[in-house]
């Protein structure tokens, strides 16, 4: 790293690990130690704001073993608006970060300030921010600080991944080169799947049969990561857990909805090796060092093989030793899917596809809070974007439509001009209109769209102790003595209070869970294929024997799926009429074909509620059974009245709300502005539904399109799909759901069809048993 | 049929499934908070540039209640504009339309808390209105009868056996009918708000609206 501390962009691969980070801050301390500096000499930015405390111990201890004078402080959400307050008229010699905190930095006035002399920064897991709008967002803030500070050089810190290239491409400033360093990756991770004595079951998430073996594996390791799918997952399990432990255990949960003190409790317990086990999330990987973990155990199948191999890699890299990895299947398709996971890792068969351009209310952001930090001229800005690698390609036309959709909303009715947010000088720069709405546009800052949240406290006079968080959706469902899991413990909702949900402690044993948003994954359409190819053979000797026959079943009471066929099972379960199609076809693709169908079951007067995708199938259920699928696989007809379709669909509604909060469109809804009264807050479908219907072609809904297409596939796709498929469709009426459906009602991301004749049916029905049940219908 | 009929203080009156309600023996069709301007408000207080195409909509959803049911006066129960400076802001071709509208009808502007000035638009500004054995006004009172008010914009959830529905309602028991909000730019407050409780008897009853309105003991 020395070597290269001239470069202006140099990346470095490496198993994560103390070393790499420390390998990045090689240049600043060899400088610090030599040239006395004034002010801000290194930033590192992390997508964690755990990991920045982290690096924070971990920088202290050599720069005080050596004695040098360099002072190191983090700067995210969790710190305190006195120290930010300092921290900008004073800043420190190294200072740590995000991506979010890192954009609000730049967008104060005293920006130019702060950052005076500032010569290097360090990205750490650039591989994870690299796939998100995180990373999008802090790329542009690299361009910024580079015109504010020409010479700065570029670090990134990277996990092992396929195209490195493309990650250096992002880091660097365009066109800069940016060389690319390959640390010795260490022995290749052994993982394997863990063996049972208990059968996985058909149906089920919360993988409980599977409780004593993973209790016999955390004996036998020091530490142990147990990782889940989604935070509810995560909350089961770990009851489950609990229950089991007779032995007394140290074991701990961890995710993003808990509170931030129960956070750090587990994190500290942790670093002190106080803990022999903690459960957790996968979307919300640990900020702690991982030198001391000897196992990582993956609950459910791994949707992502890159993830897995990179998460597995970060575990015990100090002793050279091989990272230990076990998968846990939680129902039989699991085990299919693992070993098919398995067998990929051992290919190198990596999945992931290369994101496309920057998305563009990313920019819509930066654009408002580079007017933030004062006025500025269009011309330098659109340059100073392009030079962000992501952006690359941004045409001025585009950046134009951005710049006024921040200046007036860029609606094609010009209703606004008095009041515009941003207004060209007579100079032509352009400033804020109303400089107080700087502070406004911070607190909208970030590109991490979190569904609306409500903390959880327990009751104010069993001592008002926070417990984390709920969606607000959730919430909404709860009745007085409804139970629910938090953090590992059983709790009892009590009320609504100043918008907090209050709750007691409960013993009961049978809680009703709480329903995060489970993270959505998507694999490869290799993987799927591999898995179909796979299903063919007679007999599956690789396969335990409880799955193996479980696929026997699927053969015996319906059909294993062919390629050139399409398998499509129809059953009624739960008063719902289902249909699970399995095209094989990939995550997208199924989305795709879920979209369709469900609107062609529309104009049939098949009255679907809804649809979730898999990689390998879809399942759509609704009021009325399918007689006959034929129909509804007819190609005109899927064709026919698509857009409008599209156009409609709960999927579309849902990308707006991000792309517009993201953009700036849509404020996020601070808890003093909720509570001050419901009414006055509407939804974010109205303005979708009304751009939809007076101004189509507006920038955001471009932007909505863009990206809900990058999740679906277009029509070509699956017109091919059904073309290959001909008419050999497969139609099995089966008598319940089916082994390899059972998975489908689990899957997370139900997309709901909404307003549809279901909605009206079901309400009718309602309705009018309400009003039987109060004795009122005769009145 | 997209209206459900009740009875208030001896009257009959017609919920429409549009949210607007229908006083059939006064040809007379009342509409709650219609926050027209809404966007420009926003805007001008420094929040977002949000769509400008609230006013054009909800004035064609009245027109076209206007249209079917030809009525002879129109009652806006306040809370017609976002704001005072919101409704001085209203283009010049949402004037004429809002003239139209009012052509040939008795046209009455209640005052609500958003706009408790006279605003210079035809039709008459009132701070209530009594119509025997009916009145008009913005907020519920306590303790009144007779009474019909926006203010609330209530909504109403239903749990139904497959999923959990929410509509904006209408709320009423013997005393008072509580009108949904009409503007487009418009949210609600839940029928089990302890501020909706508080007002409605226990046996209130609720009319959803949308395509066909539905009747339900208001939830709480």
């Amino acid at each position: 790293m020395l070597n290269r501390a001239g470069d202006p962009c140099t990346l470095l691969i490496a198993p994560t690990g103390g070393g790499k980070t420390l390998a990045g801050f090689l240049p600043t301390l060899a400088d610090l130690a030599t040239t006395p500096h004034e002010g801000l000499h290194t930033l590192y930015v992390s997508p964690l704001k755990a990991l920045a405390a982290d690096i924070k111990r971990n920088l202290r201890v050599p720069v005080e073993e050596i004695g040098l004078d360099i002072r190191i402080e983090d700067r995210t959400g969790d710190t305190s608006q006195t120290v930010k307050k300092r921290q900008r008229v004073d800043p420190p010699h190294i200072l740590l970060t995000t991506p979010e905190s890192l954009a609000l930095l730049t967008s104060y006035e005293d920006a130019p300030r702060i950052f005076k002399g500032l010569k290097r920064v360090v990205v750490d897991e650039i591989h994870a921010l690299a796939e998100s709008k995180r990373g999008d967002q802090l790329f542009l803030a690299l361009a910024r600080l580079q015109s504010l500070c020409p010479d700065l050089k570029r670090v990134g810190l990277s996990a092992t991944v396929d195209r490195p290239e493309d990650i250096a491409k992002l880091l660097a400033r365009n066109p800069d080169p940016c060389s690319i360093l390959f640390a010795d990756p260490g022995p290749a991770p052994d993982i394997s799947m863990l063996e049972t004595k208990e059968s996985p079951p058909w149906l089920g998430g919360g993988a409980a049969y599977a409780i004593p073996a993973v209790l016999e594996q955390v004996k036998a390791h020091n530490t142990t990561l147990i990782f889940h799918n989604t935070r509810a997952q995560a909350e089961i399990f770990f009851h489950n857990l609990w229950l089991a432990n007779d032995d007394g255990l140290p074991i701990g949960i961890h995710h993003g909805s808990l509170d931030r003190q129960q956070r750090e409790k587990v994190e500290a317990a942790m670093v002190r090796g106080d803990l022999r086990a903690i459960v957790c999330t996968g979307s919300l990987d640990l900020g702690i060092d991982w030198g001391d973990v000897d196992l990582v155990i993956q609950v459910g199948a791994p949707k992502n093989v890159k993830r897995l191999v990179q998460r597995i890699g970060r575990a015990n890299h100090r002793y050279n030793a091989p990272s230990k990895a076990l998968l846990v299947p939680a129902n039989r398709w699991e085990v299919v899917e693992c070993i098919n996971a398995l067998q990929a890792v051992q290919d190198g068969d990596l999945d992931g596809d290369p994101r496309g351009p920057g998305p563009r209310d990313v920019l819509c952001q930066h654009i408002l809070l580079r007017a933030a930090a004062g006025p500025f001229d269009a011309g330098d800005l659109y340059s100073e974007m392009t030079s962000a690698g992501a952006y690359v390609d941004l045409t001025r036309d585009a950046f134009d439509t951005c710049l006024e959709f921040c200046a007036t909303g860029g609606y094609a009715l010009k209703a606004y001009d008095r009041w515009q947010r941003l207004q060209k000088r007579a100079d032509g720069q352009w400033q804020l209109r109303d400089p107080r709405a700087a502070a406004r546009l911070r607190m909208n800052a970030g590109t991490i769209q979190d569904s609306d949240t409500l903390k959880v406290q327990l009751k104010r006079n069993r001592g008002g102790k926070p417990l984390g968080e709920v969606e607000e959706a959730f919430a909404a469902t709860l009745s007085a003595g409804d139970t629910f899991l938090i953090g590992g413990q059983i709790v009892r909702y009590e009320g609504l209070r100043d918008m907090t949900v209050q709750v007691s402690r409960n013993a009961s044993r049978k809680p009703r869970v709480a329903v995060f948003s489970g993270s959505k994954f998507s694999t490869s359409t290799q993987l799927s294929q591999r898995t179909l190819r796979y299903l063919q053979a007679d007999n599956w000797p690789d396969l335990p024997a409880h799955t193996a026959d479980w696929l026997h079943l699927q053969r015996s009471i319906s059909r294993l799926p062919e390629p050139g066929r399409l398998l499509v099972e129809t059953f009624e379960r739960d008063g719902r009429q289902n249909m699970c199609v399995y095209g094989f076809a990939g995550r997208n693709a199924q989305q795709t074909l879920g979209l369709l169908l469900t609107k062609r079951m529309e104009d049939l007067d098949l009255a679907p509620m809804g649809f979730v995708s898999s990689d390998y199938a879809t399942l759509i259920w609704g009021l009325d059974e399918v007689i006959d699928p034929h129909p509804l696989f007819d190609h005109e007809a899927l064709k026919d009245g698509l857009d409008g379709w599209l156009a409609g669909n709960a999927l579309m509604r849902k990308t707006f709300r991000g792309a517009a909060t993201i953009a700036g469109l849509i404020e996020r809804n601070t808890p003093s502005a909720r509570k001050s009264g419901r009414q006055a807050t509407f939804s974010s479908d109205i303005l979708y539904e009304t751009l939809l219907k007076y101004d189509p072609d507006h920038v955001l809904m471009q932007i909505t399109r863009e990206e809900a297409l990058r999740g679906l596939v277009d029509f070509a796709r699956i017109e091919a799909l059904l073309k290959d498929v001909e008419n050999r469709i497969d139609h099995v009426v089966a008598p319940h759901v089916t082994p390899l459906a059972a998975p489908l009602l689990l899957e997370v991301g139900k997309i709901p069809v909404q307003g549809g004749s279901a909605e009206e049916r079901l309400l009718a029905q309602e309705t009018e048993s309400l009003m039987n049940d109060s004795g009122l219908a005769k009145v | 049929m997209n209206e459900i009929s009740f009875f208030l203080a001896g009257t009959t009156l017609r919920a429409l499934g549009s949210g607007a309600l229908w006083w059939a023996e006064q040809q007379m069709l009342i509409v709650s908070d219609l926050h027209l301007g809404k966007a420009e408000r926003v805007l001008r207080r420094g929040g977002p540039a949000m769509p400008p195409y609230e006013t054009r909509d909800t004035l064609i959803r009245l027109e076209n209640d206007l249209q079917a049911s030809s009525a002879a006066t129109v009652i806006c129960l306040g809370d017609s504009f976002d704001d005072v400076a919101a409704a001085q802001s209203l283009s010049e071709a949402d004037r004429l339309w809002i003239s139209r509208l009012q052509a040939g009808r008795r046209w009455v502007w209640i005052e609500g808390n958003h706009d408790p000035g006279p605003i210079d638009l035809g039709g008459t500004h009132l701070a209530e209105l009594p119509v025997p054995p009916l009145t008009f006004r913005h907020i519920a009172q306590n303790g009144k009868s007779g009474e019909i008010s926006g203010h609330y914009h209530p909504k109403v959830r239903v749990k139904t056996r497959l999923r959990t529905i929410s509509r904006p309602a209408f709320l009423f028991d013997s005393d008072r009918v509580i009108l949904p909000a009409y503007g487009t730019y418009t949210g609600g407050l839940r029928s089990d708000d302890a501020a909706l409780s508080a007002l409605m008897r226990p046996e209130a009853m609720a009319i959803l609206t949308g395509q066909t309105p539905r009747l339900l003991p208001m939830p709480r």
